[in-house]
């Protein structure tokens, strides 16, 4: 049984579609990959999961659990089985990253500080920043923002990962890590994770399968071997970053001769 | 949180300038300490006219603050002001044959109760009533009655 | 025309979906206030934020106020001879108006500006969002405290206002002016009622530390989760604090003043 379930999943933004029939498994201990263009709502998918916004129509279960059924109490206590790392990191400006960390454990469980110093260490040194923990978040560089995210993600021991674009705006080295990172941290504490991204080649490397979205569709899913052999000229357009082809570099309307002859614009 | 015991001495030292600023405002600027002195007792005065007088104006004996105006109303038989007035307990010692006036303070000052000690044994206790009091000058009917004597007098 | 109608509709709608808005999350900030007791650090540390921090602006401001009363009020009350009654003028004005009004005008310019471009910032830097997938709710752990620091803060210090006001009133009268500091004080203390001006005064106060929290908090917490949007919202803040501080002090006059 997958750990996650999305079902017929509908979801609107004002009278823009963002999701029109959805359909997802997330399985356990795998790195699933969502992939699609900008703005077709990867982030979005990740809030709904999280139960931060409702959908329109269909269903999101979360280990069994119908996440938009749940009360207010009950969603908080999944959440604390569920990390998730933030594009920007999303961590707290006005402390040090050693209580960013501490930050979950503190507000969850009443642990003597001794203890607390232990885990946050033990989990500072999994990302490699241990000898960080007195920067403010304001001195770190992206990549370790995500990192000390990372760890802070990882303290209450979750069962998943939600990543939002790990690798956008990375250079080579951090996003070398970062993509070592989330395969041993997925293996060596049996997590599951689902990235979204539009990096294709890192993610297409650790991802176990991979779902292609588009328009508000599933266009295509399968494990980045059969992705790169499929047949539809979309996914090979996406795959290989193509400027052109079913996806067009202009954007759609009238073509530019006629626009030319028209004089109705000139004023 | 390493600068959390500074922060809670200045937000101490916040909160207790605060309750401090209150209390200056209740001893010093307002009538908060007289409140105990309140708990003394009132006499009931009748007046033909009060003039300005107010809830909270002042019943001074010789020029000394002896109590303040608790209450007025209209005496639903003789269209009289009835003037309740609260004297401190201090003063318990104010002869039942006192009068009552209202005067003015300074020019456009405020009109007040001053009371003209009597000469009787006996002292006002609560719920007594003055009977020799004084109405309030009206300047209007000052100004009249001055005018109409001139012109009585000319004649 | 159906154009102009229709946006006028549409602004109407939005206006009261907000206003609902703000009233559903002073719902849930208030609910969130009783788990406070168990985390009075967090309380204390916002009133350092915003009471603390505000305090030497309303102390120098209250000083001058008062002592520029003071100033004009002689200068009026000389040419009817009744300089003596200095103290009850700077004494009422600041205990019933000027402390509750102007520390509120202040406290909205630089705590209630501060807490919206904290909250908004915040936001739009999905902090706020992290605590919530953090299984921490950020209306109890950030809103709330904020919340009830500044309501604890404004009635504290429209009475530094008001109480360093009338010292320096008393300090240009008696100092500068020469009014006779006995007559100050006494008719000051015969006409300033306890109940009636300076419990009415800190209601006021509460009222506004109230509705001034309130709108500053729902302003970032509302913010568009931009530069320019939290830009907006914190001079959002400070204009409808304003027209609010204001009106209410209207409406509270008439109610303990008019009667």
């Amino acid at each position: 049984m997958p750990l996650i379930k999305i079902r017929d999943l509908h979801f609107y933004r004002g009278d823009k579609a963002i999701f029109e029939g959805v359909n997802i498994d997330i399985h356990r201990g795998k790195i699933t990959a969502i992939m699609g263009p900008s703005g077709t709502g990867k982030t979005t998918l990740l809030r709904l999961i999280g139960g931060q916004l409702r959908p329109d129509k269909g269903t999101i279960e979360v280990d069994g659990q119908d996440v938009h059924q749940l009360s207010h109490a009950e969603l908080y206590e999944l959440r604390k089985r569920m990390g998730m790392l933030f594009q920007s990191g999303a961590l707290l400006t006005d402390i040090n990253v050693f209580e960013n960390v501490a930050f979950p454990i503190r507000e969850h469980t009443t642990l003597p500080e001794s203890m607390i110093r232990d885990l946050v260490l033990m989990k500072l040194q999994a990302v490699g920043l241990r000898c960080a923990r007195d920067l403010m978040p304001g001195e770190l560089s992206g990549g370790m923002a995500r990192r000390v995210a990372l760890a802070r993600a990882m303290t209450l021991d979750p069962m998943m990962i939600m990543y939002d674009e790990p690798f956008a705006g990375q250079d080579p080295i951090s996003m070398g890590i970062l993509v070592n990172l989330i395969h041993h941290m997925n293996n060596a504490m049996n997590l599951t994770s689902i990235i979204v991204s539009h990096d294709v080649t890192e993610t297409a490397e650790i991802a176990d399968f991979i779902y292609l979205l588009s328009g508000g569709k599933v266009i295509e899913k399968g494990s980045s071997v059969q992705l790169k052999k499929s047949s539809s000229p979309w996914v090979q357009q996406f795959m290989q970053g193509l400027p052109d082809g079913p996806v067009p570099f202009h954007y759609p309307g009238v073509s530019f001769s006629d626009d030319l002859l028209s004089p109705e614009e000139i004023s | 949180m390493i600068q959390n015991k500074s922060t809670e001495i200045t937000v101490g030292m916040f909160v207790a300038a605060g309750i401090a600023a209150l209390f200056v405002l209740a001893m010093k600027v307002s009538n908060f300490a007289e409140f105990n002195e309140e708990v003394g007792y009132k006499v009931i005065a009748e007046f033909e006219n009060i003039g300005g007088l107010k809830v909270r104006s002042p019943v001074t004996m010789a020029g000394v603050r002896v109590g303040q105006v608790s209450n007025i109303t209209l005496s639903p038989e003789t269209y009289n002001a009835e003037v309740t007035l609260s004297f401190y307990a201090d003063f318990d010692n104010i002869p039942t044959d006192t009068a009552a006036n209202i005067y003015t303070a300074g020019l456009l000052g405020e009109q007040y109760i001053g009371l003209e000690a009597g000469a009787e044994d006996e002292f006002l206790q609560d719920g007594d009533v003055i009977y020799l009091t004084q109405p309030a000058l009206v300047l209007e009917k000052m100004i009249s009655q001055f005018l109409f004597s001139k012109a009585e007098g000319d004649e | 025309m159906i154009e102009t109608i229709r946006s006028l509709g549409r602004w109407g709608l939005a206006t009261f979906e907000r206003i609902g808005r703000a009233h559903i999350f002073l719902f849930q900030v208030l609910a969130g206030i009783p788990g406070l007791a168990f985390r009075g650090s967090l309380v204390v540390q916002q009133l350092f934020y915003v009471g603390v921090l505000s305090f030497a602006l309303i102390l120098v401001s209250g000083l001058f106020v008062g002592m520029v009363l003071g100033l004009q009020g002689y200068n009026t009350l000389v040419d009817f001879g009744a300089e003596e009654s200095l103290g009850v003028l700077v004494s009422l004005s600041l205990v019933r108006e000027l402390g509750p009004v102007v520390s509120a005008l202040l406290f909205a310019g630089r705590a209630g500006s501060a807490l919206t471009a904290e909250i908004g910032l915040m936001k739009s830097t999905e902090q706020l969002s992290g605590m919530e997938m953090m299984a921490v709710d950020p209306i109890r752990r950030v809103i709330a405290p904020r919340f009830l620091a500044g309501f604890i803060s404004m009635p504290l210090l429209a009475a530094v206002f008001s109480a360093v006001g009338i010292f320096g009133g008393y300090l240009v009268g008696h100092g500068l002016l020469g009014v006779d500091d006995g007559a100050f004080w006494s008719q000051m203390q015969a006409k300033t009622d306890w109940y009636g001006d300076v419990l009415n005064g800190v209601i006021k106060s509460i009222v506004f530390g109230f509705v001034v929290t309130w709108i500053a908090l729902f302003e970032g917490y509302d913010a568009v989760p931009t530069s320019e949007g939290v830009g907006r919202a914190t001079t959002r803040t400070v204009v409808h604090s304003a027209f609010a501080i204001l009106g209410l002090d209207f409406v509270l006059t008439v109610l303990m003043f008019g009667g």
